[in-house]
């Protein structure tokens, strides 16, 4: 059999999978081995018990970022004093000494929740009218009002957000979790990046840093698929070189490789030739995934898409279809939450893009029987301020830290419940306060992984994702 | 307790019989200090802030004084005693620590408390020693054989000719050689042909190229702002620099003042000044929300982390929100350090200026002219001044008196007059209305300008001089330009930010220093500069910097670090396993006058080098990470130059050094969630596209994905070390980028052009451009099948091979035939793919 043949026969297929399976598992599976076997690959210093993982809750994370930073007071978090007050100077005892975006230096006034909220579910949740679905299924999902964070411009709080602190170069929450657990995806990457803009306005910019792999290897780097004719960078085939060209040529690259390797016994050259076939094979199998064509017309309705739309529903029932193929992290962008005015006009509109895809995803994965497994975080990167900012145009709110609301689903976190509280005027979290780490922690608890034991040397440091600080799992919210 | 202690102890021996020996004599650098810091430094270590039990172990006196150590007495030691308890209450370190010592370690400091608990200060803060060498021999290979013998090793064979030339032609230009220029080394036997070889290729220009690479990476060199909007600005000078600094072999003392200190120099020039753009190419913001107390904080961190790893392999960053936990250096120190950089002018937050213009002499000379020109238009328009001065009053008298309507704003049916012209029509006739005395300034202008705009008296030399001004401007704005360190006697105050935090002001004010527990310069008192600092940095008795500098050279041309840690030369670093090597490097890089290429030289011409890279099993088993060098290393070409490879072997490399960054094929869309403003990605047309990709536009949120794949860093951060990694993108990118399938038909259409023999013969001829050796009679015979397979493809379908043809901007050659070619650039992409083709070995 020639090699060009190799990649073209059928049974050949079968054994490449085999092969395959072995070698893309081999990837995930060295940080497990890690992980489990601390001395293969670890320094002797860390301790064989603390790498003993814990019962997994879920499997996978589904992240949904709001990107820009939603305002706590339209969406989840009501607060009437705070429409009692609209208008008034807001009272000094709250803002004395803190950190103030745009704000800095002005006038502080309140300004009252601008849209209507309703209770809804068992237990009569007040949920923003801008999310009727979600309000729907607020008894799938767990509320949390308390969550804070240290940054306050954008890019610095995603940054925060994605990798536990604000110094760029370090790994996101993806590559961390890929690089601890591997991945069980065959034929696409452990970590996988959607990203979404509605129509409209300019919308703050996404830096790719937000999901890359920082100190730890490339392959756990996050991997951006993308609407559109070519969803991974390079993976068409170049004009007037069809798939049976392209396999002849990757099956003799390989062969190639093969000799050589017989030569110099060099065994990066095994990888190599692993991840051609690895590359062939994504040039089939992301075409596919990303094929919104094969979905009923009852799903592509529950989510509200068209296929090919680029649209955050699309992304939602994507994020479904790798939830499936075994992606271990999925995180969606959806861009444009930042209202420093024009609030009451473009707030609706964001929800309106959002609502019901994130029903739609929760609905979905239940009658999969996937949401027990996948852990599904809405948030954006910081709160918004109780008070007005009128400097930019009809109203809105600026950047806040103190305080913002987020939801968990799915994963092994208790469902229908509401966590912590902002003061009367939703300026800061009082009750159960938690921070951008304990979330991390959270998140690592319900993947089996003790955050304080995901950790890599570098630059002299045992750096993990949970920083330095105390950070705590917030088990109150856990089955 | 003693008696459980003594329980304890008893059990071990046999317990770990079968465990590997201990040293006989410990080492406190080489074998306790690692186990200490890892384990023990958190809580007991130079952190005040942290410090348990008021103990700390890193200071001899104190921790006999705590009682944790009684030397010679192990069982009176409380830190033997703990490390060696089960009791969770007493164990050493806590469970909670999630830090446990291996039984290996605990008996290690067992042994050295045994041994008398003797203190070293840390390795790195001793002044390098550098051990006699025989005459006439090379030091790097006496003193590896040495810790080879150490270990019973022997060094490997040499390596063949061809992968030796391949090998040196990668690691000092970045470029695989003709296989002309290999076929002259490899005939020739005469002896110094490899040293003449060297000798060349390090007066090569293209090898200030290469060794920039790596120093661009760790100074953070990018063409973009970094943070929130990631706008551009002008740096690109300051990358030519540094290839020019290489390829002049300036020292390298003298390389360091000129980047920190630059503009301070008594004898500073553009040149130098260029070299402070090291000081501006930190991140920085254009964000509108930013405040600038926060992004001054950033900055002045972020320059505090560069100095420590661009120079002294420190981890400064750590003392940024605490002292340094394993390491001596302060939050005083930190801050301190960072007061250094207080004077630089420029904004904290929004646009950075355009920079300084960087001119070549002819450039000057040119400027100099047009100033010159523009100076003479206008001395003739003042000399007839005083008559258009006169003419003008005359013309607004007449308008006065004779009620004259400026003609835009006439009543004329037929004469439509813009908007914006009626407007300044109307603006002038209110100016008209009073008195030169009553109108404002600008008011003034309006008329001066409008009455300029519709007289013809001496309009020559009114139009003279602003088409001078307009020559003079639009050249000025074309010059370079760079960003450069301007020092401002307004400094910033610098004070000890508390946790870190930038909204507490309570902190000390500062005044700049040097890290307390290194050799000080004598400053006589007054208050030190940048230019101290950088002195300081390349003093003789600063035990840091040349040994930074070697140890990250050494792993250009061996693969890792004499210690392993490139950026870290403290305590949670690696002692090196032949500290010997690294300190007589570091003397001799001293003693050279910081002479680098003397330096590269050493190492290229010894024969640890030299050596072949195939490992024998035995050899692997023995050190399978090669960290006792008895081979060379083989691993895969950095990011830029794969790029470089496929290009030179296609030949469409334009090898022009220097220049503005450039910008190659990039996928559609891939800046779509840039914005401020929202860009469109254009790739450069005609010889910019064929540029190494060093000068690849360095766009450091979202970098070009082909780097990316490659794990060229985005430089965001100071990289002293690249991950070198081996994913399926980089296939993606060798097979689809649109770079590499034009660089496969143009080296296709090369072969076909410059072999016109039968096809075997064709493939021996591309095989000798692409890897500089013959093909084996079974890659022939692959080969040709798949050529075969192509081809009658190809004769099939002639649209398919058009389209194939049509990638890229290079025009594709016309007396071939469009089958054949296609089916040739299938045989020259399987070649640019090849495992060897990008990896040095």
């Amino acid at each position: 059999m020639s090699p060009a043949q190799f990649v073209t026969d059928d049974s050949a297929a079968t054994n490449r999978r085999v092969f395959l399976g072995r070698f893309s598992q081999g990837l995930g599976s060295v940080a497990l081995a890690s992980l489990l076997l601390p001395n293969a690959l670890r320094a002797e210093s860390h301790s064989d018990a603390a790498f003993v993982p814990l019962p997994a809750k879920a499997k996978r994370v589904i992240w949904l970022t709001m990107a820009g930073g939603p305002s706590h007071l339209e969406t989840f978090d009501f607060k009437s004093k705070l429409g009692q007050m609209d208008g008034e100077a807001m009272p000094e005892s709250f803002t004395r000494g803190q950190q103030l975006a745009q704000l800095q230096g002005q006038k502080l006034v309140c300004l009252g929740p601008q849209f209507r909220f309703e209770p809804r579910g068992q237990n009569r949740t007040e949920i923003s009218t801008l999310f009727p679905h979600i309000g729907a299924v607020v008894d799938d999902i767990c509320l949390v009002r308390s969550m804070t964070t240290d940054a306050i411009n954008h890019d610095p709080a995603h940054l925060f957000m994605n990798t536990g602190t604000q110094i760029a170069g370090r790994p996101s929450m993806g590559s961390w979790v890929t690089y601890g657990l591997g991945s069980e995806a065959e034929n696409l990457p452990g970590f996988v990046v959607l990203v979404s803009t509605g129509p409209g306005r300019s919308p703050q910019p996404i830096a790719a840093r937000q999901w890359s792999s920082g100190f730890l290897p490339s392959r756990y780097q996050g991997v951006q698929l993308r609407a559109g004719s070519e969803p991974v960078h390079y993976l068409t085939n170049p004009p007037g070189v069809s798939r049976r060209q392209q396999a002849a040529d990757v099956a003799t690259i390989n062969v190639l490789n093969r000799y050589r390797a017989d030569v110099t016994a060099d065994p990066e050259i095994a990888t190599r030739i692993a991840q051609y076939e690895l590359a062939f094979q994504m040039q089939a199998s992301v075409p596919e995934l990303m094929d919104l064509n094969a979905e009923d017309t009852r799903t592509l309705e529950l989510y509200g898409c068209r296929p090919g739309d680029g649209s955050f529903a699309s992304n939602c029932l994507l994020a479904r279809r790798l939830a499936e193929r075994g992606v271990r992290f999925i995180q969606l962008y959806h861009r444009d939450w930042d209202h420093h005015s024009l609030l009451r006009e473009e707030l609706p509109l964001r929800a309106r893009e959002v609502d019901q895809a994130c029903a739609a995803l929760i609905k979905d994965l239940k009658q999969r029987g996937l949401l027990d497994d996948t852990l599904i975080v809405w948030t954006g990167e910081f709160g918004r301020t109780p008070m007005s900012q009128s400097n930019k145009g009809p109203v809105g709110r600026d950047h806040h830290n103190q305080a913002m609301s987020m939801w968990l689903a799915g994963g092994g976190v208790r469902p229908g419940m509401v966590y912590g509280a902002t003061d009367e005027l939703g300026y800061a979290a009082v009750e159960n306060r938690c921070t951008v780490h304990d979330l991390h922690a959270t998140m690592l608890h319900q993947l089996g992984i003790r955050h304080e034991t995901l950790s890599i040397k570098f630059q002299g440091l045992d750096v993990r994702l949970t920083g330095v600080e105390r950070a705590s799992v917030i088990k109150d919210i856990l089955l | 307790m003693r008696r459980m202690v003594a329980v304890v102890l008893l059990f071990i021996p046999a317990a770990v019989s079968a465990s590997e020996p201990l040293p006989a004599t410990i080492g406190f650098n080489r074998h306790v200090q690692p186990i200490l810091s890892d384990n023990c430094f958190f809580c007991h270590g130079p952190d005040a802030g942290q410090r348990q039990a008021d103990l700390r172990l890193d200071i001899r006196e104190q921790a006999i004084d705590g009682g944790a150590i009684v030397p010679g007495e192990p069982e009176e030691s409380s830190l033997i005693q703990r490390i060696f308890s089960e009791d969770e209450d007493l164990q050493m370190p806590p469970p909670d620590s999630h830090k446990r010592l291996t039984l290996q370690q605990r008996k290690i400091l067992r042994a050295w408390v045994e041994q008398g608990a003797e203190y070293q200060q840390h390795w790195s803060y001793e002044p390098p020693v550098k051990v006699e060498i025989p005459a006439g021999a090379n030091a790097v290979d006496v003193l590896v054989q040495r810790a080879l013998a150490e270990q019973g090793l022997e060094p490997s064979p040499p390596a063949d000719r061809r992968t030796l030339i391949r090998r040196l032609s990668f690691d000092l230009l970045g470029l695989p050689p003709t296989p002309e220029e290999v076929e002259a080394f490899v005939a020739d036997d005469s002896p110094g042909a490899y040293e003449r070889l060297v000798e060349r290729t390090l007066q090569n220009p293209h090898y200030g190229e290469r060794m920039a690479i790596g120093w661009l990476d760790v100074v953070r060199y990018a063409d973009t702002i970094g943070y929130h909007s990631d706008t551009p600005r002008n740096v690109w000078p300051y990358r030519d620099w540094v290839i020019k600094s290489f390829n002049d072999n300036k020292p390298f003392d003298r390389f360091t003042i000129e980047q920190i200190a630059g503009d301070l120099l008594p004898d500073a020039d553009t040149q130098t000044r260029v070299g402070s753009a090291f000081n501006r190419l930190l991140l920085t913001t254009e964000e509108g929300g930013a405040q600038p107390k926060d992004y001054e904080a950033r900055m002045l961190t972020d320059r505090v982390r560069a100095i420590g790893t661009v120079w002294l392999g420190q981890t400064t960053g750590c003392a940024q929100c605490h002292d340094h936990k394993f390491d001596p250096i302060s939050m005083r120190d930190f801050y301190s350090l960072g007061a250094f950089f207080a004077d630089i002018q420029e904004p904290i937050l929004g646009r950075r200026e355009d920079g300084m213009p960087v001119m070549t002499a002819e450039q000057e000379a040119e400027l100099a002219s047009l100033d010159a020109q523009l100076a003479q238009a206008r001395q003739a328009l003042d000399a007839v001044a005083s008559q258009l001065a006169a003419a003008q009053q005359q013309w607004e008298a007449d308008i006065v008196n004779y009620r004259i309507t400026l003609p835009e704003l006439a009543e004329n049916p037929e004469q439509k007059v813009a908007d914006a012209e009626k407007k300044r029509a109307q603006s002038v006739a209110a100016a008209l209305k009073k008195s030169d005395a009553e109108r404002s300034p600008q008011q003034r202008e309006a008329v001066r300008s409008y009455f300029n705009s519709v007289t013809h008296l001496y309009r020559a030399e009114r139009d003279a001089v602003v088409a001078a001004e307009k020559a003079r401007n639009e050249y000025f704005e074309a010059l370079p330009k760079c960003l450069v360190s301007i020092s401002t006697s307004n400094k910033r105050v610098v004070r000890i930010l508390p946790r870190g935090d930038w909204m507490n002001e309570s902190g000390e004010v500062v005044q700049p220093a040097l890290p307390h527990y290194l050799p000080q310069p004598d400053g006589g008192g007054r208050e030190l500069t940048r230019l101290d600092l950088a002195q300081w940095l390349v003093a003789r008795d600063n035990p840091l910097t040349a040994r930074t500098a070697m140890n990250r050279l050494w792993k250009q041309f061996f693969g890792t670090g004499l210690s392993r840690v490139l950026d870290d030369l403290g305590a949670q670093g690696e002692p090196p396993l032949n500290q010997p090597l690294l300190d007589w490097l570091a003397c001799e890089f001293m003693d050279s006058g910081w002479d680098l290429k003397h330096m590269v030289r050493l190492m290229v011409t010894s024969e640890t080098y030299q050596q072949s890279s195939v490992a024998s099993p035995q050899l692997l088993a023995a050190d399978p990470d090669n960290r006792y060098y008895a081979r060379q290393s083989a691993f895969r070409l950095d990011a830029e130059l794969v790029r470089d490879y496929a290009l030179s072997v296609s030949g469409l490399l334009v090898p022009t050094i220097g220049g503005p960054s450039v910008k190659p094929y990039q996928p559609d869309g891939y800046w779509e969630n840039l914005n401020f403003p929202v860009r469109q990605y254009q790739p450069d047309s005609g010889e910019s596209q064929y540029r190494r990709g060093l000068y690849t536009w360095w766009q450091r949120s979202f970098l070009h994905p082909s780097l990316l794949a490659f794990d060229a860093p985005s430089r965001e951060e100071c990289t002293a070390e690249r991950n070198r990694s081996n994913i399926p993108q980089q296939a993606l990118v060798l097979l689809n980028d649109p770079s590499y399938v034009e660089a496969a038909r143009v080296f296709a259409a090369r072969i076909l052009s410059q072999c016109q023999e039968p096809t075997d013969k064709r493939l021996e001829w591309a095989w000798q451009q692409a890897l500089q050796r013959a093909p084996a009679e079974e890659e022939l015979k692959l080969m040709q099948e798949l050529l075969a397979q192509h081809l009658a493809i190809y004769d099939q379908d002639s649209a398919a091979a058009a389209a194939l043809l049509g990638v890229g901007f290079a025009p594709a050659a016309s007396e071939v035939d469009p089958a054949e070619l296609a089916a040739w650039t299938h045989v020259a992409r399987v070649l640019l793919n090849l495992h060897e083709s990008i990896t040095r070995s």
